[in-house]
């Protein structure tokens, strides 16, 4: 009885091992996070930001639309302008595209995000259509 | 338009200061860059981080007698302003801003004006909004917050002009500046945008008459304040007592 106890807690052990050596050997997969193309640090300490960010967003979106504040140090369009990401026809990746920088992340960490669907979600925003109403 | 915050900040508040030294030199800006090129700047440029303040009112006073039958320059250039794309259904397409004629029945006459928000001090379509989402800024204009529109549509029924819009159908060529979203409701903002920059509105920069003149309505020295002050103007509806934003000279 006690030999078969040991061999499974054995066997357990080892399932285990083999487990996470598997998970470390193939890498756990983690959001690959676009680089800011401007400058070295974000606009506050990392860690602030990825724990934070959607505080100073909504501050920041508050400010602009109700009282017309129109610092850009904290607003959506600076994040996407620094962490741009371009496909192959070296054009920036609209969220629709699951390589854009807050997209990486959110979908990660099955978050959707619901800003890009009334605010554009590359720099500069669409071009003029000419098409009339 | 992307802007480097510090440094943006600095130099806008050096415009500001330099355009307070020269506010007597040039109260209103405008100069020619070429035939029919116009830059054209509003006295005040407020500093980013500044709050709106309710020691502005901004406004429009539209010239009737000015506005060009057959034109529709405001109407395009709003709607290219903020790619306001129609989807063939006029009775429902986005219309911040639209061209009215209007028929004296007894003589015949006809008045061509164009129409947009009002941007009332009192504004019914606040007054309903049961979410707050419609506000009006502390200098008189009047938005939605789009954070917090439902898409209930009551102020589209309570605004006594029309003058909102909504948005029926999924949007994805929005300007920078110009969020727009399906379930949402809509109107002109006055172009908010650009006045936080001391720039004036798309209609007004686009009007090839000038029949739109923009500005602040609380400062007396403003070309608006003397021109409202020098001639007869008055509001549409002005029985409503909404005490308007936009004001109209010749109907
Ligand atoms: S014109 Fe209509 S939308 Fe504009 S402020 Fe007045 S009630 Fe509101
Ligand atoms: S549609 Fe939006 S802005 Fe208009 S009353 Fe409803 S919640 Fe308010």
């Amino acid at each position: 009885m006690k030999d078969k106890s040991k061999i499974q807690s054995a066997g357990l052990i080892a399932f285990i091992f083999a487990f996470f050596s598997f998970e470390v050997i193939a890498g756990v997969p983690v959001p690959d996070i676009p680089e800011a193309v401007k400058g070295e640090e974000c606009v506050e300490e990392t860690g602030f930001m990825r724990r934070n960010h959607m505080e100073l967003l909504s501050h920041q979106r508050d400010d602009t639309v109700r009282k017309g504040i129109r610092t850009s140090k904290h607003s959506l369009k600076n994040c996407f302008t620094c962490h741009i990401v371009k496909g192959m026809d070296n054009q920036p990746v609209t969220a629709k595209d699951p390589r854009h920088f807050c997209r990486e992340c959110h979908d990660y960490a099955a978050v959707r995000v619901d800003c890009f669907q009334c605010h554009t979600s590359i720099p500069g925003g669409a071009k003029t259509t000419g098409a009339r109403p | 338009m992307s802007r480097l915050p510090e440094n943006d900040n600095k130099n806008r508040i050096d415009h500001y200061r330099r355009k307070l030294l020269g506010a007597g030199a040039a109260l209103t800006g405008a100069a020619t860059l070429g035939p029919g090129v116009f830059f054209t700047s509003i006295a005040r440029a407020k500093p980013d981080a500044e709050p709106v303040s309710s020691e502005v009112r901004w406004g429009f006073l539209i010239d009737t007698n000015k506005c060009v039958d057959n034109c529709d320059k405001c109407v395009t250039a709003c709607n290219d302003e903020f790619n306001l794309t129609g989807f063939g259904r006029p009775e429902t397409d986005a219309q911040w801003i639209r061209t009215v004629t209007l028929r004296d029945k007894k003589t015949g006459h006809t008045t061509k004006l164009p129409l947009m928000c009002q941007h009332c001090a009192h504004p019914p379509c606040v007054d309903v909004c049961p979410t707050g989402a419609s506000f009006k800024r502390a200098d008189g204009i009047v938005l939605v917050d789009k954070h917090t529109c439902i898409g209930c549509r009551y102020c589209m029924i309570a605004c006594p002009y029309k003058a909102r819009s909504f948005v029926h159908e999924t949007i994805e060529n929005q300007k920078e500046y110009g969020p727009r979203g399906k379930g949402t409701v809509e109107s002109c903002t006055l172009c908010v945008h650009r006045v936080d920059k001391g720039e004036i509105p798309a209609c007004a920069e686009a009007c090839p008459e000038k029949a739109i003149l923009f500005g602040n309505m609380n400062d007396a020295n403003s070309d608006i304040a003397r021109r409202m002050a020098s001639t007869a103007s008055t509001e549409i509806r002005g029985d409503l007592r909404l005490d308007l934003g936009v004001r109209y000279q010749g109907i």
